[in-house]
């Protein structure tokens, strides 16, 4: 006798499963929003089961801020060739290049607000009606406010006070020329919830994820890794650990953290036993209270 | 977390004063759920504020406007887990001008949380809260008695509110109300038990949301799997592969089973039911499959596959008990699309039959404007016919909602009776 009830993970993977195919039913051109992050990687393995025996019936789309880590670049370009998908790459150099934005200047300069701009440029100029992306509400607290089915306006921005109601498992997509929509499939998840599937399902992450020795800096509170962007105080002295990244974002911004995890299982263990939030090793959440949530209006991830 | 944890969906609603946000904070913070950086910006914001000690209520804050006016505007998503379960809490405004909120976060939970102060008792608010959890059919509500300190944590007051309260929830239909004393200020039996009401028989708060029996609240008996999309590979591998794609609403389908795709009336029988991972022999609600069937008939988004001896009813005059979550008006007679699980039509509002005054819970034959917020029982009539259930047998196939389309914007909610 069956028990007929689903544990967490397969109800979390069932939900995730059915927005995706709700979104390839509901707009014409939709893409995945594919950083090379672990919830990116989440989200393009849901969508493999989503659509088998089919392929993954749209493109993964990259925003390319230059300052990537070596391993990220190689692991998107494996996983295409493997899923045999269109991948389209949105360049901020270019958006720099072409005038469209401005290298921010000193120390702390990321290119972290810059790939609102290219972001919005590549949804643009390819057309693109829904970008699914790999969020979850459990990150920062703009985002526990987000739908599943997030509408942003012709500009590209999101007006968290007047959201569509989203109702038992109805999603209206509907949308006007020029306005596009974002999808969460994966909402609902947690850190944890991530680390336990991937696990589960043993999917294959970049090596960044594990512990390694690597060349690091101490600033805010984390190991910044050394790069041809680092630009060194006086103080500042560039030392090797071995570390790891919880998440993974511009080179010039991903802290690591000090850590002997170097299987899924030990990772799994040590998240558990946390008492920072991942996002917590992120200097571009760090510029202010509501530093999510500004650029999320403006039409960041 | 074992293999076996499931997951459960619960929702709060309350307003200003009645501790529903410090009880979120006390079930994350004892259940350790709240990580340190976030533990230090609520003080740094509470010392900032001029409040004594640390404001667990601060966590559940979410965007700039709510943070200034110290109020919950939309519905905001919180997560924690024990070694039993992983709980999604629906954290909802408990105002009234906030009804349409509180609606859709029921929409989705499988438990309801009701708040009452046990100085005050059933008031208003309570009676609105308890009528949208048996609206919504949410199959578990649990009373809190909050406050108990403020009541010398009395067993007499405890008895009277739940005399109040089961006065009124008699004409509800809700099949499993619980009631615990607590004071989420000091955590009184909300996840430690209380030494202060040992006359207390009952589960802490978070023991009863761990243990509860929700595997029986899904619908077990009536197949229904609305097909979302159609999977054709059309590869070397799966060259005439045609799945039908979706999410099973409700019963349990089995490989060789007599089905019948409504609406057209086809009847083959189920030849595969696949997943990336495996080929099943039977698929039950809520698992995402592709299905693939004997016969070769014409299948797509909006059909609906069901077991030929248990159909749902096609109809296009449906009755329904309609939530308006708009700030415009409706249109009298004004066309709108109607969204049933993942079949879409146009439809048309004929008549209003009754509005509910969601204070006192009396019908109003008079005033028939739907307006946000209210919460009617109206008629409607599709252009074609669509495969209902009464709601309160399928909460999937039992659901719709209304879009305007001159705006794109979700109107309006609605459960078949």
């Amino acid at each position: 006798m069956s028990k007929y009830y689903l544990n967490y993970l397969d109800e979390l993977e069932s939900e995730a499963i059915f927005i995706l195919r709700e979104v390839w039913a509901q707009f014409d051109n939709p893409v995945i929003l594919f950083s090379g992050g672990k919830d990116s990687i989440l989200v393009t393995h849901l969508a493999k089961k989503a659509f088998y025996p089919a392929k993954i019936p749209f493109p993964l789309m990259h925003v390319d801020t230059g300052h990537n880590f070596p391993e990220t670049i190689q692991f998107r370009d494996d996983i295409i060739k493997d899923l045999g998908v269109q991948l389209i790459v949105g360049s901020v150099q270019e958006s720099i290049d072409d005038g469209r934005v401005a290298e921010e200047k000193g120390k702390n300069a990321t290119r972290n607000a810059l790939q609102i701009t290219t972001l919005l440029d590549a949804i643009e100029s390819n057309k693109i009606d829904c970008a699914i992306g790999g969020g979850r509400r459990d990150e920062e607290k703009a985002r526990a406010k987000e739908r599943f089915f997030s509408h942003r306006d012709d500009f590209g921005q999101w007006d968290p006070k007047n959201q569509r109601p989203e109702l038992w498992n109805i999603f209206n997509g509907k949308h006007f020329e020029g306005e596009h929509f974002r999808a969460f499939p994966i909402s609902n998840w947690t850190e944890m919830d991530v680390w336990n599937y991937i696990k589960r399902e043993n999917i294959a992450i970049p090596s960044l994820y594990f512990a390694h020795e690597r060349e690091v800096v101490w600033r805010q509170d984390s190991w910044i890794p050394n790069s041809e962007f680092l630009i060194l105080e006086d103080h500042e002295e560039i030392v090797t650990k071995k570390i790891r990244f919880r998440t993974l974002g511009d080179i010039t911004i991903t802290g690591g953290i000090e850590s002997d995890a170097d299987t899924l299982e030990k990772i799994a263990d040590e998240v558990s036993g946390m008492r920072q939030t991942e996002r917590g090793n992120r200097s571009d959440d760090k510029r202010s209270e509501s530093a999510m949530e500004d650029r999320k209006r403006q039409g960041y991830f | 977390m074992l293999d076996n944890n499931q997951l459960l969906r619960f929702t709060t609603a309350g307003s200003v004063d009645d501790g529903k946000s410090t009880l979120i904070g006390r079930l994350l913070y004892d259940s350790k759920s709240i990580f340190e950086d976030q533990l230090q910006a609520i003080e740094t914001t509470s010392k900032k504020k001029g409040h004594d000690g640390v404001d667990l209520a601060l966590f559940t804050d979410g965007l700039k406007d709510e943070r200034e006016q110290g109020i919950t505007i939309d519905v905001a998503y919180r997560y924690f887990t024990t070694p039993k379960r992983k709980f999604i809490i629906a954290d909802t405004p408990g105002h009234i001008q906030y009804t349409r909120n509180m609606v859709t976060g029921a929409s989705t939970a499988n438990a309801a949380i009701i708040l009452v102060d046990a100085r005050h008792g059933v008031i208003e608010q309570t009676k609105r809260h308890s009528f949208i959890a048996s609206l919504l059919q949410i199959p578990h509500v649990i009373v809190c008695i909050n406050k108990m300190d403020l009541v010398d944590y009395s067993e007499e007051a405890y008895n009277k509110v739940i005399n109040q309260f089961e006065e009124f929830s008699s004409k509800l239909l809700v099949h499993d109300i619980r009631f615990i004393p607590i004071s989420a200020l000091n955590g009184d039996n909300v996840v430690n038990r209380s030494e202060n009401m040992t006359w207390y028989q009952g589960a802490p708060l978070l023991h009863t949301l761990e243990t509860m029996h929700i595997s029986s609240d899904i619908n077990k008996v009536d197949a229904r799997f609305p097909v979302q999309t159609v999977l054709r590979p059309q590869s070397e591998a799966h060259r005439d592969y045609r799945g039908y794609a979706g999410r099973v609403a409700s019963g349990i389908f089995r490989v060789g089973d007599e089905v019948t795709v409504m609406p057209s009336g086809f009847t083959s029988k189920i030849k595969t039911i696949d997943t990336l991972d495996q080929t099943l022999s039977e698929a039950h609600a809520p698992m995402s499959v592709s299905i693939t069937l004997e016969d070769d008939i014409d299948i797509s988004r909006g059909d609906m596959i069901v077991r030929s001896n248990n159909k749902p009813e096609p109809s296009q005059d449906i009755e329904v008990m309609l939530c308006w979550l708009n700030n415009s008006p409706a249109k009298p007679r004004a066309k709108y699309s109607i969204r049933h699980t993942s079949n879409e039509q146009k439809a048309m509002i004929k008549e209003v039959v009754y509005k509910i005054n969601i204070e006192s819970l009396d019908r109003n034959t008079e005033d028939k404007d739907l307006k946000m917020n209210d919460i009617s029982k109206v008629k409607i009539r599709t252009t074609k016919p669509i495969m209902v259930d009464a709601y309160r047998e399928n909460r999937t196939t039992g659901s719709i909602i209304l879009i305007d389309d001159t705006t794109n914007e979700t109107v309006a909610a609605g459960m078949i009776v």
